[in-house]
């Protein structure tokens, strides 16, 4: 698991939102195209790309790309 | 002995809402994006004086006059569903005087949501191999809306109210194949209606804010959606396989898969994850919602009326939600 490769298949996840403005340090519940929708897709790309759950909790409880990442990495 | 699907019927309220209502309700909610995501442009509500009972003695009366079905000839009801016109006794039993379905018909209600139409095409095969039953009438009908809060518009907008009629015999249109079934109770709070049954009677009036930042409300539908989409890319993906096992059926030898109509964003990564061509993957809930139990059937029907689903063709049928449960099984069209 990379950190580069979690950044972008996490940028895919938005529809709106550049991939330029997500970065291992953005605040990702900060971005306005923020939502529980994305939170969703989220779950999903851990569940498919890591074969790892991830719950909305954990989502909400990490501020960025990185920490997130930092948390699946360690299941 | 074999059992087959003979016909298949559905009702949906005369009632419609639009995704223009809802974003009345919430001008601040991206309607557009959300229903791009879950796939759901319109859905059906039961009236207030509608029941479960009532829609799905409307879908037995349309399965009757669509294929000269009689009453007399049903010698098994059972009734799939979450709200029951009562506790007791079963609505089945209730359908079968108002349908004129003969007094020696055995009848039942069960209480699934998701997995509701495999699970009863599982035991009406049971009954008709075993020689209990020769026609057995399934109906499925959900009014999940009455269940759910007046803020509550994630899934305001994703269920629709329905109910569907299917005659099971010992011959018809598809040979029901062999089920996978499943269940894990674990995930019982993940999707419930708290209060109102024997566990909390009475109203608690309360909420509070879940894991995932949305208000709960004790007397409402709740459901945890990051747990359920979790549950769901661990759990079907694995029936698909064990359902081409226990068929003796390869992949490439399925022509249609037909699963629980959810939503669109959770279908489409489940048909992701399983490698299934997008051209035989059903996806449609514009119209109806999520309508619970009766997605499959309804899915079903119009596949077969717009000529998707034809003789010759194995279609695949899965359920997956509330319990948690889940099974699937093999139709030979």
């Amino acid at each position: 698991m990379e950190l580069q490769e979690f950044i972008s298949a996490f940028a895919e996840q938005f529809d709106d939102t550049d991939a330029s403005e997500i970065q291992a340090d953005t605040n990702y519940q900060e971005l306005d195209e923020w939502s529980s929708l994305t939170s969703m897709a989220i779950i999903a790309f851990v569940k498919t790309a890591y074969n790892k759950e991830v719950t909305g909790k954990e989502i909400r409880s990490c501020e960025t790309v990185e920490e997130l990442y930092n948390l699946v990495a360690s299941k | 002995m074999k059992a087959y699907i003979k016909a298949i019927s559905y009702y949906l309220p005369e009632r419609i809402v639009t995704n223009e209502e809802l974003l009345q309700e919430f001008p601040e909610w991206s309607v557009d994006k959300v229903a791009a995501k879950v796939g759901v442009n319109t859905r059906h509500l039961a009236a207030s004086d509608e029941t479960a009972g009532d829609m799905a003695e409307k879908a037995a009366r349309k399965l009757f006059a669509e294929y000269g079905i009689k009453a007399e000839d049903v010698d098994f009801v059972m009734l799939c569903t979450q709200s029951p016109d009562y506790f007791l006794p079963s609505t089945a039993c209730i359908l079968q005087h108002r349908l004129g379905i003969p007094t020696t018909a055995g009848a039942f209600d069960y209480n699934l949501g998701c997995s509701g139409c495999i699970y009863g095409l599982a035991v009406a095969k049971g009954l008709i191999v075993a020689g209990i039953a020769k026609n057995v009438l399934m109906l499925t009908a959900e009014t999940y809306n009455k269940y759910l809060h007046p803020s509550d518009k994630s899934n305001r907008s994703i269920f629709g109210d329905g109910a569907a009629a299917c005659l099971i015999s010992t011959e018809g249109i598809a040979e029901i194949g062999e089920f996978v079934l499943g269940t894990d109770g674990n995930g019982a709070e993940n999707l419930i209606v708290k209060t109102g049954a024997a566990r909390q009677k009475q109203p608690t009036g309360l909420s509070s804010i879940d894991d995932e930042g949305h208000e709960r409300f004790d007397d409402y539908l709740y459901m945890n959606g990051g747990a359920i989409f979790n549950f769901t890319l661990e759990a079907v993906p694995a029936m698909m396989k064990q359902v081409l096992e226990k068929n003796g059926v390869e992949k490439d030898n399925i022509d249609y898969y037909v699963f629980h109509q959810a939503n669109k964003f959770m279908l489409n990564t489940i048909r992701k994850v399983c490698v299934l061509p997008k051209d035989k993957f059903h996806i449609n809930l514009e119209n109806t919602g999520n309508t619970v139990s009766s997605t499959v059937m309804i899915a079903l029907k119009d596949c077969i009326e717009e000529g998707i689903i034809s003789a010759g063709m194995n279609v695949m049928i899965t359920g997956f939600g509330v319990g948690l449960s889940w099974g699937g099984t093999i139709l030979k069209f």
